[in-house]
């Protein structure tokens, strides 16, 4: 603070609490039209107070999923994003700490060709190439499994950069005095490199976490049987057309219970989550 | 950037790229190549039979007007998306930096946008913007706005522009607010001794010192509303009112998926790698001489 202005404060305070009201005005009232039934949402204007029927839609989604649209319930839709976000998030870290680990402590012919074939990747994104890549998959016989979900998504440049950024730094004495202790590569990376890097995996983890939740158009691609859709794959389905044939009650439930648990995990992990974030776009 | 001290092993260094560059190879650089392949091959409707036809699909791509119009949509949406996004952000970003109290308390209000899905978000908006049943169509129709955006293509703009700004306003926010906090203090300190105001100070100093950070979003945004705002769409207009939101990644789903245009849909993939590949260029070209001046 350079100088004390009041008015200047004032206005500062007043244009965040405009910000924080502007964001999240969206989702109060899809809060607010989760816990109402259809016919008090659909007489206009909808009502801006909680109702009491937050029990009775939030289980009727979970067990049962909608009556006119997709009939899956939510709850096992749940079940597959946590999967799909998971083995996403955690398969990126593993592979991505293993080749920048590779590619920073050793020299090896085709180094520089792998490091390259690594980056173009960056260049690729799943929306750019849907066609053949659903056919790649399809032909593996990989359609509406966890493996095609996933495995598509896991190889990852940013977290490759992420770590061999990190690597540079872990100072060169440290090797020199794990080789002359006698330690090889494997023993070095499991109790010298791993440990160090917990920070960069948080931090990588969350985004990562938050990336395969909300995946939409691969899923979309890959999924026919419903017992494989994700939760955010599961509220498309529900909306089937015209404002007033759509069930909003439950399609805001489903809504809600899709971006809770990745909204958690930005708000707990915080610190974390701007570290990941301002490091994986250096 | 390279080690001093390496280990040395004739196996270990592949076994370990080896899971990376197997998935980057069946999911990455195959599918890639063939999207090349096909978009130089015509397919008759069953897919039996395909014929080489040169460059005639990228011809056809840009003599259709459905293609034209797809990028022109695409121009207004990422520019409209890129300038609403960083203006509101900066503005949110100035605010957060200049108060003493509460800081983190906004700034946890305000990333957690980044965590919801862009269909999900897609969906928020479609309810609170929906024609009939809408609260804030409701709103529109009392001033006397005839709101519709199933019908009115400029309408079905708005939101989709309306619901990618409000994701993306956390991410810019963030990095407004890390670009501000970086800035030396004695700088502004200095201008206030010599008699600047606030208004003045931002636009002489902060502005222009903040200008990396600028360019760094300007170039994600473009990014980020070119791929991965299809959720945003899929979930709200699905392209409509005729094509007025059909973004080129829409097309390319919509060619290749629901048309079965496997070759027209290839050149079109061929089209969106190149521009990706353009935007990463400048974006690492400006990275590795990430300067302040």
């Amino acid at each position: 603070m350079v100088e004390n202005r009041p008015v200047l404060r004032f206005i500062h305070h007043l244009t965040l609490i405009a910000g924080v009201v502007a964001v999240a005005f969206p989702l109060y009232v899809t809060f607010i039209a989760s816990t109402h039934s259809l016919e008090s949402i659909l007489s206009v204007p909808m009502p801006l107070l909680p109702g009491d029927q937050l029990w009775a839609n939030y289980s009727q989604v979970l067990t049962a999923g909608s009556t006119r649209g997709a009939q899956a319930p939510v709850g096992a839709m749940m079940w597959n994003s946590l999967v799909m976000a998971l083995a996403i998030a955690l398969g990126k870290i593993a592979i991505s700490l293993i080749s920048a680990f590779a590619i920073i402590y050793f020299r090896f012919p085709l180094r520089n060709f792998f490091f390259w074939m690594i980056f173009v990747t960056l260049m690729l994104p799943v929306e750019v190439r849907i066609i053949p890549t659903f056919k790649v998959v399809s032909d593996l016989g990989m359609l509406d499994s966890y493996v095609g979900l996933t495995l598509p998504l896991i190889a990852s440049a940013t977290a490759t950069f992420l770590f061999r950024q990190f690597f540079m730094t872990i100072p060169d004495e440290l090797v020199e005095a794990a080789r002359i202790d006698g330690a090889g590569p494997l023993r070095f990376f499991w109790d010298v490199v791993v440990p160090l890097s917990k920070t960069s995996m948080a931090a990588l983890f969350v985004i990562q976490f938050i990336y395969g939740w909300n995946q939409y158009l691969w899923p979309l691609l890959i999924t026919t049987d419903e017992k494989m859709y994700t939760v955010v794959i599961g509220i498309k389905r529900m909306i089937v057309g015209g404002d007033a044939l759509t069930e909003w009650n439950l399609v805001m439930a489903t809504a809600m219970l899709a971006l809770i648990p990745p909204a958690l995990v930005v708000i707990l992990m915080q610190k974390w989550f701007v570290k990941g974030l301002v490091e994986t776009e250096k | 950037m390279e080690k001093r001290v390496v280990f040395r092993s004739s196996w270990l260094p592949y076994l370990l790229v080896a899971p990376q560059i197997a998935i980057t190879v069946v999911f990455f650089f195959w599918p890639a190549f063939q999207a090349v392949f096909y978009s130089f091959f015509l397919q008759d409707a069953f897919g039996t039979q395909s014929q080489f036809v040169g460059l005639a699909n990228f011809a056809e791509l840009f003599r259709s007007e459905s293609y034209l119009n797809s990028i022109r949509v695409t121009a207004v949406f990422s520019t409209l998306v890129t300038v609403m996004g960083l203006a509101v952000a900066l503005a949110l970003a100035v605010a957060a930096d200049g108060i003493l109290r509460g800081a983190l308390a906004y700034k946890t209000l305000l990333i957690w946008p980044y965590a919801v899905a862009s269909a999900v978000a897609g969906v928020l908006f479609a309810f609170l913007f929906a024609p009939s049943v809408g609260i804030i169509s409701y709103v529109l129709r009392g001033m006397g706005v005839d709101w519709n955006w199933v019908l009115r293509g400029e309408q079905a703009m708005l939101l989709v522009v309306i619901a990618t700004v409000w994701k993306q306003i956390s991410y810019n926010f963030l990095f407004f607010l890390a670009g501000l906090q970086a800035i030396p203090r004695s700088l502004i300190e200095a201008a206030a001794i010599d008699g600047a105001g606030p208004v003045r100070r931002f636009w002489t100093i902060v502005f222009p010192l903040l200008s990396p950070t600028t360019f760094f979003l300007l170039v994600v945004n473009i990014v980020h509303a070119f791929f991965d705002t299809f959720g945003v769409i899929d979930a709200t207009t699905q392209g409509g009112p005729a094509g007025a939101t059909q973004i080129l990644v829409y097309k390319v789903y919509y060619d290749g998926v629901k048309a079965a245009d496997l070759g027209g849909s290839s050149a079109q993939s061929v089209v969106l790698m190149a521009i990706v590949i353009a935007l990463t260029v400048v974006q690492f070209r400006y990275i590795e001489r990430r300067v302040q001046y």
